[in-house]
């Protein structure tokens, strides 16, 4: 692809950005503390970090969202003012974010030329040159996306091709990622690995925010570490393992991830779904949960699990089946019936339907327990504010105030604080789906930590996850599910990556639809 | 943490306040002070006459009453256009109620009175209905009551005016306890019964969670459609006390009485800091914003302003008071 140096490119310069001594504060909080960094021309630099670390802002400051306390930043040598984002993107400064700025109801090529559309003399959109513009750039950065489907039929790895392609068509020079692996299953993540070596290839330079390490040492020509606002270190990919980057990360020495797995299994069965069915989602789902145990559920994205849970939640219309908790059989209509019946859901999609952005910390967890606090038909806003501060302390939450909405909060602490809430409602049944999503590896031990400690005082919990080795290192029985049916369970020594691949890819268990 | 707080002395407590005095977060109480200090200069000595001061209060509390049940249903994420042609339908439909009671009979005008509330709550539940178990959006559903209530209220007036025939109903409307008009210890009460009602019980909680998000209130066990609907009865029973209040002030209902209400009461709502999308809001800004409508209008008055502006300049608070709370955003 054809694409245009710079203006102001200096020849010899083989640093593209430079940022000196930047600093961030919003109010009094400092959140970057005078960061030295300086990132060679084309290459991939990883940017990792816990979930309050300063990586967000860093990448926010570089593409001019925010403006920093103190510090400059240089392009190509010179310093520059990134004043807003049109600014960084005039520059050749793209952000791919996490969550993807796309028009659903427009089609892929609209959506690549929003606000950059080429026009006819007359002043009237020239859709076929956008389309085929768009069309010879998705081809050449070999992305199997039609120009004329529209946006929200696509996958979320089509959207983020899309994104990408969308930033590229802004001529940028660097492009940041923003944990673009998130959501992304592993032939979309190793499809998204040839791309990114294609625009390295090609001369851009690259910043890939991660939490994973892994991914980290596949792509990384460097990485940088920062922690609590500070830069912690640059190194060579080559020159470092995931477990010094680990402990760079969280500043202390890390040794396991997972707690020591016990089983203890009761005997007594708390919960027993029995031929389940949902309408195009689930077929004849049948399965167990025991007292106190750690149940996985695992299989590919769209394979039904979310989909099973909200409908025995009372979140979804169930046509046949039947639900049992502690042995009897109960109808659940509504999420209410579901929360009393001492059942609680903990969803993966936590800003859509986990926290309330506006809310600060106590109404955020005491938005389902409610009741509890009511004295004479008004809430007790002391007892509320008391018991906030007591899930503060035991779940280590990180909080400047607990009175800050919770949009302020990290990743990291703003689930920590939508578990709280469901902890909250004294549940025998814990459901937390894809509970360590985007939050980062110290936040993650603790959920880890957590969930067993629920589980020794007899709360049975069932944890659906994507990580595979999530389901291996926490559960004692796993149940995977491929196109909205148990394909199986897996018991002991056969809980193993293999033995689950083969499952919810159909190799092994039952079949689909029949 | 909370300790410590406590132990701060005054004077500390008081320089953190306004060392942290954020103009977005005060806007409405800082606008309100910044039109009382103008509208006292402009409308010199006369405005800051209590007589003057309580026809104010008066002009703005028939649809100040409405704006604090409309502040719930725009928090809730939800809109009522029809509460204008509302008013006048029960306003008109409970005179027609009175008249068939014989002679100044103080019954009647009890029963009447409580008519009027459930018959206001009556229609605040259709429209709630229509928004929750017919899915229209409340935008269109209450556009099209509004469409309805007015057209009734004309095709039983015979488009002229309805009469009372009893003269103690005009004692509500007219009536002056300690020096204030009725209308405005209505208005006052009325704040003071849905700011608790607001920030102190589950239902005003449950409010604000299904207006920021209503997916996360589903996950959350909230019965969402109950709470959305409670809002337009809440905002139904409004109408109604202003029906009663309106019509028993002339003891007669025009028809084409109380057209534009909806605007005044939304207006106030959005002045006052409460968020069009939902989710955030506060009954006490409400008031300040219909009383700054209020304030407005006199000040247009006592300086002599042509009354023709005066709806531009409303216009005009309104635009500054949503760039106020929203510009300073980012």
């Amino acid at each position: 692809m054809d694409i245009p140096k710079p203006p102001g490119a200096a020849p010899s310069a083989d640093i593209i950005l430079s940022v000196e001594g930047i600093t961030k504060e919003f109010s009094t909080v400092r959140v970057l503390d005078s960061i030295d960094l300086a990132i060679e021309r084309g290459e991939i630099m990883g940017l990792i970090g816990e979930n309050g670390a300063g990586k967000s802002t860093l990448i926010k400051i570089i593409s001019g969202i925010y403006q920093p306390t103190a510090g400059t930043i240089r392009l190509n040598g010179e310093v520059v003012k990134i004043g807003d984002y049109s600014t960084a993107k005039n520059l050749g400064i793209s952000i791919v974010p996490q969550e993807f700025n796309l028009i659903n109801t427009l089609t892929v090529y609209e959506n690549i030329f929003l606000g950059n559309e080429i026009r006819l003399k007359s002043g009237l959109l020239d859709k076929g040159a956008m389309r085929k513009q768009a069309a010879a750039q998705l081809l050449d950065l070999r992305m199997p996306v039609k120009v004329d489907r529209l946006i929200g039929d696509l996958s979320v790895a089509e959207k983020q091709m899309v994104e990408i392609s969308k930033a590229l068509m802004l001529h940028a020079r660097i492009l940041i990622m923003d944990e673009p692996t998130t959501t992304l299953t592993g032939h979309e993540l190793e499809t998204l690995f040839t791309l990114m070596r294609q625009l390295k290839a090609q001369g851009v330079t690259i910043i890939f925010v991660s939490h994973k390490l892994r991914e980290v040492k596949t792509i990384c020509d460097r990485v940088t570490v920062l922690r609590d606002g500070k830069l912690i270190s640059v190194d060579a990919v080559d020159s470092i393992d995931e477990k010094d980057l680990a402990r760079k990360m969280i500043g202390r020495d890390f040794t396991q991830v997972f707690p020591t797995k016990k089983y203890r299994d009761g005997t007594d069965i708390v919960l027993h779904v029995e031929h389940l069915e949902v309408k195009n989602l689930l077929h004849d789902v049948s399965f167990t949960l025991r007292r106190g145990e750690i149940l996985g559920f695992a299989g590919l994205v769209g394979a039904g699990r979310t989909e099973l849970f909200e409908a025995v939640m009372g979140l979804r219309h169930v046509e046949s089946g039947s639900i049992a908790v502690e042995g009897k059989t109960v109808r659940i209509r509504h999420a209410r019936d579901a929360v009393d019946l001492g059942l609680a859901y903990i969803s993966e999609d936590r800003q859509g339907k986990g926290i309330v952005q506006n809310f600060d910390i106590p109404k955020n967890i005491t938005l389902i327990s409610l009741a509890e606090y009511v004295k004479r038909h008004l809430i007790d806003k002391q007892a509320e504010g008391k018991k906030a501060s007591h899930y503060v302390k035991a779940f280590n939450i990180v909080a400047a105030s607990q009175k800050m909405a919770l949009r302020y909060f990290s990743g990291g602490n703003q689930q920590k604080v939508y578990l709280a809430r469901w902890v909250d409602t004294n549940p025998k049944i814990l459901v937390l789906d894809e509970p360590t999503r985007g939050i980062d590896v110290n936040a993650k031990r603790e959920i880890y930590e957590f969930i067993h400690m629920l589980a020794a005082k007899g709360i049975s919990c069932i944890v659906i996850s994507s990580e595979m080795e999530e389901v291996i290192g926490l559960c004692s029985r796993v149940y995977v599910m491929k196109e909205g049916m148990v394909a199986g369970c897996l018991t002991d020594e056969h809980i193993n990556e293999e033995e689950i691949m083969f499952h919810a890819t159909g190799i092994k268990g039952r079949k689909a639809y029949g | 943490m909370v300790d410590s707080l406590e132990k701060r002395s005054f004077a500390t407590a008081l320089a953190g306040y306004f060392r942290n005095f954020k103009l977005n977060e005060h806007a409405t109480g800082v606008g309100f002070i910044l039109l009382f200090l103008l509208a006292t200069i402009v409308g010199w000595p006369n405005f800051l006459q209590f007589r003057n001061l309580t026809n104010i209060l008066r002009q703005i509390s028939y649809t100040g009453i409405i704006g604090l049940g409309m502040t719930l249903i725009i928090i809730s994420g939800g809109i009522d256009l029809s509460v204008g042609s509302m008013t006048a339908f029960t306003g008109g439909i409970t005179i027609f109620f009175l008249n068939l009671f014989p002679g100044d009979s103080v019954l009647a005008v009890i029963l009447s009175s409580l008519f009027a509330i459930v018959f206001g709550s009556v229609c605040g539940l259709f429209n709630g209905l229509l928004v929750t178990k017919g899915r229209i959006a409340p935008f269109i559903a209450t556009l099209g009551t509004m469409s309805i209530f007015r057209s009734l209220i004309q095709y039983f007036s015979g488009a002229g005016n309805i009469l009372s025939n009893n003269n103690l109903y005009a004692d509500i409307g007219s009536g002056v306890f300690l020096g204030i008009p009725v209308p405005v210890w209505v208005f006052i009460a009325v704040a003071v019964v849905l700011h608790i009602v607001l920030n102190d019980t589950r239902f005003g909680r449950y409010v604000c969670a299904v207006g920021a998000n209503e997916q996360v209130a589903r996950y959350s066990a909230i019965k969402v459609q109950t709470i959305k609907l409670i809002p337009y009865v809440i905002t139904g029973f409004t109408a109604g006390l202003t029906a009663l209040l309106w019509s028993s002030r002339l003891n007669c209902i025009n028809p084409s009485d109380c057209t534009g209400y909806e605007l005044d009461a939304i207006a106030a709502a959005v002045i006052g800091g409460t968020s069009m999308s939902g989710g955030k809001g506060s009954v006490m800004g409400t008031v300040m914003g219909a009383v700054m409508l209020g304030m407005i209008n006199n000040m247009l008055v006592l300086g002599g302003v042509s009354s023709y502006l005066q709806q531009a300049a409303r216009g005009l608070v309104i635009i500054v008071a949503v760039l106020l709370q929203y510009n300073n955003k980012n």
